[in-house]
This record gives structure tokens, C-alpha cells and sequence, in this order.
């Protein structure tokens, strides 16, 4: 049986051949040397190895500013998220009311007709409303989720309603049983949400660059690309790779380490 | 399929004996639980779609005056530009989706058994759907540079010339396909992955034992039960196609001469570089057609698609 020794080779090979951008970017970010560096295209980890060009990136970017305002930014839309999909959540979840399948419809389709492509008239908006150029507005179209309503009504399905009837007994509002009763018991669900929040607004470019024009509200994202720019120009390679480094490793940490987490995060399953 | 079997109409808890105990009617206190979200998607997500097709409708005349009227989508349609956007992203939907799906079944079903390798490889490969596109053009930039580059580099040592991957545009739609399709392989990994491990294992007993090989049982149990994934995961890769561009806008801006220009891409030239809003806004009404027509075929089978695992 011969083809059972090359289809895990081929396997092997083909995964390794994924992790070449990234094996490079970690050997040429610390591949001291400077512009026009002539092994620059090498993946061999020969050394010296420096740190200088981590240095040269931290110092020609706005790292600190831009790692603030993504901060910031994926932070405090997690916050405003959290309040509306878990309410939100929770009456498709546990309440009858006239109209309930159109609206849960109707708030599905923002899965589909996603905030990148209504940047036109989503700017349009942000004027109105003087938020343009803010962070706010940045965050502002993702206030609302429909992927997080969807993911709260199920966790919010696989919880006993014993709890909320005994609460509701002892005389507790709907407001109290959502928060003090089924959030802590829906913390999978919630966890689940953040890391696929988080991800997905660390990562996004479009909608931050239009919505912002000032270098005080730049996001990684929008800062990176300016960054690699300029570097390109001056053929900064070992510099490009240590800047897209800083932008790419928190997550990429946060995944290694939690890999699990992330995986069941992705494909919805950590609601069971 | 007893994996998506779960409906939305299929509540069956108790409201009514909670509500029965309320003061305020429950339906008033539901609506008020969606308030915060509807304000957000009103605002966000209704209430653009609305203000596009009245933009896409309105047409600015000479002196500024505007009336009604198709001149919009007239001056679309006759738009070489808008053509080659349109077609681009037809290219590219068939260019990313097919390898990137095969190859992503091709690693779940290789790795789906877990050993310290597959657990490792299975990382590799989904690393980079954790990182920024422009993050990702970042590191491209400098593997597609003619000659010094990292793909030119070692296709030198096989005795291939140096290409001007992203500057010939011939390959320049080729180069951005190559890196969404090394972006988003290990993100559909992930939901075949999901997929195989709800595949009931004595199925597939019972068929080795009846004397079936590993092709014929591939094909006949596998593919068959990984059905709801597939779709699922071709609207989420479809949705991908639509609406993500980043590596256009930092790489290419579209050229050259058009060749990896995009629907998206065009909107935004039109509301970023041009100021034409009427036309951004007819480009964006195709794409909200598009995007709509695709909701009306798949939002079953997205949700289903969504807690297929649950």
C-alpha cells in the first residue's frame, strides 16, 4: 500500500506550504540588515538575529495610538453588543409575540446585507449624526448583530426554564432574571460571540477607513496599510514583517493558546 | 438529516405561563428587549438599503437641479469600468470558491483524525483566517515582487523567470485569488471539520464491513451527509467573494488597467475617488440585489447552517 504513505506526505507537504508567509514573516522581522538586504527572500533561519527591525516599526508607526484605538474600538462595541443580542436574544428565545418570525427574519438579513457594502449611504449617516470620524461611528453599524441575536436565542433554548419561573415566583423582573439569572448561565454562548466579535472588527479595514479621515482615529488595520506604504516605497522589507507582526500576533497568540475555544467560537458549536 | 432538524417554529418552552404572571403585556415587553437592536438596524441596515435605491433613482442635473429617473443605471450599465468589475468578481467567485472549498475538504478529511501532526497542521492552515486581509497583503507584497521576491525567488531555483505577479494583468487576479484562497481554506476547514465529526462512526463501520473501500465510502456516506455544510459553507464563501476587498484596495487599487477591479472595489473608487454618489449608489443597489437574492435562496439553510452543530 504505497498511496497510504504519499497522501499524508502530500498532506504534510501542502499544510507546510500554508505556513510559509508566516514562517516568513517571523525570519525576515528578525533578520537585521536593513533595506535591499540580500537574503531577505530566504526562509532559512540563519542568523544574526535582531531585533532592530521591530524597533525601526514601533518607532516609524503609530503602534501604541493604533493598538488603543483597536482596543478601544473592539472593547467597547463587545460592550454595546452584549446588552443588545443577549435582550434581543432572549425574547426570540423565550417570548411569544405577534410578528415574531418576520422580525427574527427580518433581523437575519444583516447577515447577509453587511455593513461593507452599504458604505455609501452608511456614510452618509455618520454625517448626519456627527459621528463621522469618531470611533463611535466606526462601531456604530455592528451595534446590533444578528449572528449575536442568533447566537444568544440558541444558548438562551438549551437553558431549563425552571430558573426564570422560580425567580419569576420570587417576584424578579424580566430584566433582572436575563441578567442575573440566565447571563451567568449563558456565559458559553456570550464567550463564544466575543471571540468571533473581536476577530472580525480587529481584523476589518474597509468600513474603518472610510469612516475615518484623522491619523487620531486610525485602527491597526487602517494604520498598516499606511505603514506598509511608506516601507514599501523604501523597500523595508525585515520592517513590513515585524509591523504586520504586531498587527496579526495578538490574535494568532490568543488562537495557539486557546485554540479549542476559538475553533468551537468559529463553527458555533461552543453552544452546546 | 437528524443534525438539522432543529426549527425556528419549534419553541417549546412555557412563555404563556410566564407571561400570564406579567403586569406589562408580554408582547410590549418583547418589543421593548428588541428595541436596542432594531434601532441599530434600522438605522444601519434598513434604513441605507432604502436611502440607495432613492440615491441609485436620483439624478443630478447640469445646474445641480435633481428629478427622477434610470440615468444612474443607464450610465452603469454603459460603464466599461463597472463591466470589468462585474466580470473580475465572476472570475474570482469561481476562482476562490472551488479551490478553496475542495482543498478545505481535502484537509478536514486528512486531518480529521487527531495526532500531535494533524492537530499541528490543522493550525497551520487555519492561521491566517485570524489575520487582517491588509495584514496578509502586507506579507504578499513582498512574496509577489518581481525578482527579489519570495516566489521568485525560489521558482529561480526550478529555472522559472521572474513574473510581475501583480503588475501584469494577466496574473494579477490570479496573485489576489491565490491569497484569499490561502486566507480563507482553513476558516471552511473548520465547518467540514464540524461536519465529519457529526458523521455517526458505526455508519461507516457497517459500511467497511460490508465490504465498502475508502472511496466508495467517502462517496456514497460522506459527501452525502456533509451536504447542509457545503451549502452553508458556499454562502458564507459567496458572502466573502461580495464583500471583502481589502487586498485590492492596498495592493492593486483595481489595476492594473482594471484587472482585478471588483464590485465592491468599484463602489468604493466611485464614493472614495470619484464623488459620483449616483452611480455608488446603482453599483451598490446590483449588490444589494445580489446579496438580497441570495438571502431569500439561503437564510433556511444559513440558520440551519449556523447550529448544525447544536
Amino acid at each position: 500500500m504505497r498511496s497510504s504513505r504519499v497522501w499524508p506526505l502530500l498532506l504534510t507537504a501542502t499544510a507546510l506550504l500554508w505556513a510559509i508567509p508566516f514562517a516568513w514573516m517571523a525570519v525576515a522581522s528578525m533578520r537585521p540588515g536593513g533595506a535591499g538586504a540580500a537574503d531577505i527572500a530566504s526562509l532559512l533561519p540563519a542568523g544574526p538575529f535582531g531585533l532592530d527591525n521591530f524597533r525601526d516599526a514601533w518607532t516609524s508607526g503609530r503602534f501604541p495610538l493604533w493598538y488603543f484605538n483597536t482596543v478601544l474600538l473592539c472593547g467597547g462595541l463587545l460592550a454595546v453588543q452584549c446588552v443588545t443580542v443577549s435582550l434581543a436574544g432572549y425574547a426570540f428565545a423565550r417570548m411569544r409575540f405577534p410578528g415574531r418570525n418576520t422580525l427574527f427574519y427580518a433581523f437575519l438579513l444583516q447577515l447577509m446585507l453587511v455593513p461593507p457594502i452599504l458604505i455609501v449611504p452608511n456614510l452618509t449617516t455618520l454625517v448626519a449624526l456627527h459621528l463621522y470620524d469618531t470611533l463611535a461611528g466606526v462601531a456604530a453599524p455592528y451595534c446590533a448583530s444578528a449572528f449575536g441575536v442568533f447566537l444568544m436565542r440558541q444558548t438562551f433554548r438549551t437553558l431549563p426554564a425552571a430558573y426564570e419561573e422560580a425567580a419569576l415566583v420570587d417576584g424578579a423582573s424580566r430584566l433582572q432574571i436575563i441578567v442575573h439569572v440566565l447571563l451567568p448561565l449563558a456565559r458559553p454562548g456570550l464567550t463564544a460571540f466575543a471571540i468571533v466579535s473581536v476577530t472580525s472588527h480587529w481584523n476589518e479595514f474597509l468600513w474603518p477607513l472610510m469612516a475615518t479621515s484623522s491619523p487620531s482615529t486610525q485602527v491597526l488595520t487602517v494604520g498598516l496599510a499606511s505603514f506598509t506604504a511608506g516601507a514599501e516605497a523604501g523597500s523595508e522589507w525585515g520592517v513590513i514583517a515585524a509591523g504586520t507582526f504586531f498587527v496579526a500576533a495578538p490574535l494568532l497568540i490568543a488562537f495557539v493558546a486557546f485554540q479549542r475555544q476559538f475553533v468551537s467560537s468559529f463553527t458555533f458549536s461552543g453552544i452546546k | 438529516m437528524s443534525a438539522a432538524s432543529t426549527t425556528p417554529h419549534s419553541v417549546s418552552l412555557a412563555p404563556s405561563v410566564i407571561a400570564a404572571r406579567r403586569r406589562i403585556p408580554v408582547a410590549w415587553a418583547a418589543y421593548g428587549l428588541l428595541a436596542p437592536s432594531a434601532v441599530f438596524l434600522l438605522a444601519f441596515t434598513y434604513w441605507p438599503v432604502v436611502q440607495v435605491l432613492f440615491g441609485s433613482l436620483t439624478v443630478k442635473g447640469f445646474r445641480g437641479e435633481a428629478h427622477w429617473g434610470f440615468g444612474n443605471f443607464a450610465r452603469l450599465f454603459a460603464d466599461p469600468h463597472f463591466a470589468h468589475a462585474v466580470r473580475n468578481n465572476l472570475v474570482y467567485a469561481a476562482g476562490t470558491i472551488v479551490p478553496s472549498l475542495v482543498l478545505a475538504l481535502g484537509f478536514a478529511v486528512g486531518l480529521s483524525e487527531t495526532t500531535r501532526l494533524s492537530s499541528a497542521l490543522r493550525a497551520a492552515i487555519a492561521m491566517p483566517m485570524l489575520i487582517p486581509l491588509v495584514a496578509a497583503a502586507s506579507l504578499f507584497v513582498f512574496i509577489f515582487l518581481p525578482n527579489a521576491g519570495l516566489l521568485d525567488h525560489y521558482l529561480a531555483y526550478v529555472g522559472l523567470a521572474e513574473t510581475n505577479w501583480l503588475g501584469d494583468p494577466s496574473m494579477a487576479l490570479g496573485s489576489i485569488v491565490a491569497i484569499t484562497v490561502w486566507k480563507n481554506t482553513g476558516y471552511y476547514m473548520l465547518f467540514f471539520l464540524a461536519g465529519l465529526a457529526g458523521i455517526p462512526g458505526d455508519l461507516l463501520d457497517a459500511a467497511k464491513i460490508d465490504g465498502a473501500n475508502a472511496i466508495q465510502r467517502f462517496v456514497r456516506i460522506t459527501l452525502p451527509l456533509l451536504g447542509p455544510t457545503f451549502s452553508f459553507v458556499l454562502i458564507i464563501a459567496l458572502l466573502n467573494v461580495l464583500t471583502q476587498v481589502d487586498h485590492v484596495i492596498v495592493m492593486t487599487q483595481g489595476g492594473p488597467s482594471d484587472a482585478t477591479s471588483m464590485l465592491l472595489f468599484y463602489i468604493y473608487q466611485q464614493a472614495h475617488q470619484n464623488y459620483d454618489v449616483g452611480l455608488a449608489s446603482a453599483a451598490t443597489v446590483v449588490s444589494v440585489g445580489f446579496l438580497f437574492a441570495l438571502s431569500v435562496v439561503s437564510l433556511r439553510s444559513l440558520e440551519r447552517g449556523i447550529h448544525h452543530e447544536v
